[in-house]
């Protein structure tokens, strides 16, 4: 986003209208993703559409009411890049209990 | 002494932006988070690790879920309620929901007048999100009574998979801490504003030093951080 109409030193100002175009996006969102249980969607579309409006509220409230829109690279980078390493550990555990799954269903599903 | 000459002294205006800002600020033996004060590196520090506590939470669940053997409880069922008659899914979750980013708009919102130096304008937007947030915690802990009413424990419930219990109580649980602490935290900031403390730089009860209007937004990014696990919470435990 532009760098341009932001920072003043390190103090952030921008117009209120902002955070209320934010604010009621944030609550369309929530509403998606609550209809999306409500209508009982299911399947991959269902999970799609949950990760996606689940992205676009994090991606809201991060860029824009947590201000990292407009600081340096440095900084997001260094806080944004880390979680990533999470997926790594998401894509281990799904293996993992993959394999649990298997086991518990070749060995213990008789009772 | 080789002097440098002039063109090599940029003024602070022209830091390189992009990749070539990344390396400039990281290198170089200087700050790397030159436009962040210390106060907000450090909190944004902290978030990050904060992170990682709900996000190896999160990953727990995901793997119990996703290796046993007994049927899931279905929340959509598990957290419907009936309300003037009609049965609604999951709708007290919903209604936590946008009480928490109500109380993030209005945060926001104080963060944006405590820029101005609209004291009181910064207060009341901060009591205001620390209400909605008290809220939210007493729907927690309606929403818990009734669970644990109905028999769920963290090692067993009624309808399925005894992992589902202690994976609720862990998340929501160690989220609604963070919420109350988050009230907590409001309210002490708040006082600080309406008493004028950042206007007479009065010295603060601790550390004796001056504060400054940037702990509101620094209260504000622990705030919205606390709002954002909500959305992970929301999408995964909730919905999934």
């Amino acid at each position: 986003m532009a760098q341009s109409n932001a920072t003043h030193g390190d103090t952030q100002e921008h117009p209120i209208r902002l955070y209320l175009v934010v604010w009621v996006w944030l609550f369309v969102l929530s509403a998606c993703s609550y209809m999306v249980d409500y209508f009982g969607l299911v399947g991959y579309l269902r999970w799609s559409l949950i990760l996606l409006f689940m992205a676009l509220k994090a991606g809201l409230i991060i860029a824009v009411f947590m201000h990292m829109a407009w600081e340096r690279l440095a900084l997001s980078y260094a806080i944004l890049l880390p979680p990533a390493v999470l997926l790594v550990f998401v894509a281990i555990m799904v293996l993992e209990s993959h394999y649990t799954l298997f086991t518990r269903l070749a060995f213990f599903a008789t009772g | 002494m080789n002097e440098l000459s002039p063109t090599v002294l940029k003024p602070e205006s022209t830091h390189p932006t992009g990749w070539g800002g990344i390396v400039a600020d990281w290198s170089s033996d200087q700050r790397a988070f030159r436009t962040a004060s210390w106060g907000k590196a450090m909190m944004w520090i902290f978030l990050l690790s904060d992170t990682f506590i709900f996000g190896t939470f999160l990953i727990s669940y995901m793997t119990v879920r996703m290796s046993t053997v007994v049927p899931w409880p279905n929340p959509s069922e598990v957290f419907a309620l009936e309300i003037g008659g009609h049965h609604l899914p999951l709708i007290l979750i919903a209604i936590m929901t946008f009480v928490l980013i109500s109380s993030s708009g209005t945060m926001a919102m104080a963060v944006n007048f405590g820029y101005r130096r609209d004291r009181r304008k910064t207060a009341i937007l901060m009591l205001l999100t620390a209400l909605l947030g008290a809220a939210f915690v007493g729907m927690q802990a309606f929403e818990w009574s009734k669970l644990i009413a109905e028999g769920v424990r963290p090692w067993g419930n009624p309808w399925g998979a005894e992992q589902f219990g202690s994976s609720f109580f862990m998340i929501t649980g160690f989220h609604g801490t963070h919420v109350t602490i988050g009230v907590i935290f409001l309210l002490i900031v708040a006082r600080k504003v309406w008493r004028g403390d950042f206007d007479e730089a009065r010295p603060g009860f601790f550390t004796s030093r001056k504060g400054r209007y940037e702990i509101v937004e620094i209260t504000g990014l622990y705030w919205h951080f606390v709002d954002l696990v909500w959305v992970f919470i929301f999408a995964l435990f909730y919905l999934w």
